[in-house]
Formats: C-alpha cells, structure tokens, sequence
C-alpha cells in the first residue's frame, strides 16, 4: 500500500472527526437562525472530504464528474422548483 | 492497477475499471434522486412548522447520533484503507479491513436499534400509540418523526445491503478466486462511502434542531 496514500486517508478520516465533534459543539450556542445553515454548511464539506478523497473524485475522470454533477444538477431542479413554489405562497 | 486481462467487450484492464466505477456513480445519481426526494420533503414541513421540528429533536438521542456518525466516519476509512489494499494485490489486508468496515457497520446497526426501541418506548412512532409532549405540536411532531424513522430507515436498510455485499467480497479475497477484485472492491467502496455521506447529512437534519429558531 502507498504510506503517502494511506496518510493521506488517515488525515482526511481525522479531519472528518474534527468536523462533527465541532458540529456538535455548536449545537450547544445558540447561533439563532444561523445555527441550521452552520450545521448543513459543515456537513456539506464533510461530504465534499469523503467524495473528493474517498471517492476518488480527485483522480478527475470526466465521465464519473459527469455522472456525479449531473446528480447534484437534476437534485437541484426538484428542490429548487418546489421550494420556489413554498417561498412564493401568501 | 489490473494486471489481468479484459473481458469482453473491453479492450484493457483500465478501460474495465473506469466503466465499472461510472456504472456505480450512475446507479449513486439514481439513489441522489431516491433520497434527494425525502430530503425535499423534509425540507418542506420544516419549513411550516419550525417550532414543531425544534420541539422533536429535542427527544433525538444526540449521544447515540453522535457516536454514530463518528462509527460511520472510521468505517469510510477503513473501506477506503481495504480499496488501497485491493489494489496493491495484499486480499488479506483488504480481508482484514472490510471485516473492520462491516464491524463498524454492525455496530451502527445495533445503537440504531437501542435508539429506535427507545423511541417506541417513548411513544415517538407515528400512528395511533403516537405521544407527543408539548401536545400542542402533536401533529408536526408526529411528521418529524414520520421522516425520521422513514429515511433513517432506509439509510439502515442500504447499510444491512452494504454490509452482506462486502462479506460476499471477503469470502471472495479468501477463496483467491474473484477476477478484478480491486475493481470489485473499489466499486462496493463507492457504494458505501454514499452511504455514509447520506448519513452525514440525515445526523445535522434530525439530531441538531435544538438550539435552532
């Protein structure tokens, strides 16, 4: 096995136990309505660490960006029109 | 890298692997869609009825939620550790560590199990027996839960499909017999760690209402 891979793994793991031992600590303040957008703010790039460095989302082959960009795209489309739809209503 | 031939209809080992990988995060983009409705959906009530969802997490177990994120977190990096393994031809080391990652699993499972029973014993699953303190917020508390139990559910079920899967590849590594087994292996890898990046978004949405407005 790469020693260089396997540290890389390692740091990327610690990071992530980082992130939720903060995350739940900030539960505890009270951030006002701030305090949800932190919380999914934090979760969101604890799963960029596991698709870029987990799933290898950095070794940049264009089909698999493809496949996982157009997810996040037609994600976007569903959430979006409905929710444009709640906001706007009386 | 495979040092063993294609199959057909693919003319190198490297091309076999990366349509095996873009097969995965096509079947992943589907499950984005699968869940990426549930979330919407959660999203939506919590929008109508914000006291009720800081009302319901309340009665979350954040120990146990806590604990479990963080089993899941280790066990995307053993996975990770066993696709290194796999690829530089070491089974037994990738044996080794999809047993841990499965452990991790099972261990999730388990503490997911003491907290739903806590939950029933509690009254907090939807339906008739549903009780719910303030009863004022009876109702979105009810839909609170609703979602909870419905996507924690079946984020549970895909991790008992992940689990059998990878003990189908231990068997495989002892056996010595699976062509492309780092492929194999890498694939189910893919699988697993979007298993834990669901999770990783249904731990802030159910257990870290509380302090909210």
């Amino acid at each position: 096995m790469n020693p260089e891979r396997v540290r890389t793994l390692s740091l990327v793991a610690a990071a992530l136990l980082a992130l939720l031992a903060l995350t739940v600590g900030l539960s505890y303040v009270d951030l006002g309505s701030a305090g949800f957008a932190v919380a999914l703010a934090v979760a969101a790039i604890k799963a960029m660490l596991v698709g870029w460095f987990f799933m290898e989302l950095e070794e940049g082959v264009p089909a698999v960006w493809f496949m996982a960009g157009a997810a996040l795209v037609w994600l976007g489309l569903l959430v979006s029109g409905t929710l444009a739809d709640l906001f706007t209503r009386i | 890298m495979s040092a063993e031939a294609a199959e057909t209809p693919f003319t190198d080992p490297e091309q076999q692997r990366e349509a095996a990988r873009i097969g995965m995060w096509a079947f992943l983009a589907t499950e984005v869609m699968f869940f990426g409705a549930l979330f919407l959906a959660y999203f939506y009530d919590r929008h109508l009825y914000p006291e009720g969802w800081v009302a319901a997490s309340k009665h979350t177990d954040l120990l146990l939620g806590s604990l479990n994120t963080g089993l899941l977190l280790v066990s995307s990096l053993t996975m990770a550790l066993s696709v290194e393994a796999a690829k530089a031809r070491r089974p037994d080391t990738a044996a080794r560590t999809l047993l841990a990652t499965m452990g991790l699993g099972v261990a999730f499972l388990v503490l997911k199990g003491l907290e739903y029973a806590e939950h029933i014993r509690d009254g907090l699953l939807p339906g008739e027996t549903f009780h719910f303190d303030p009863a004022a917020l009876s109702r979105p508390g009810e839909l609170f839960y609703y979602l909870y139990f419905t996507m924690t559910g079946l984020h549970a079920l895909h991790m008992i499909g992940g689990i059998v899967w990878l003990s189908v590849l231990v068997i495989a590594s002892r056996r010595g017999s699976a062509r492309n087994f780092d492929t194999h292996v890498e694939v189910a890898g893919l699988y697993w760690h979007f298993i834990d990046v669901v999770w990783i978004f249904l731990f802030p949405m159910f257990y870290l209402v509380r302090g909210a407005k």
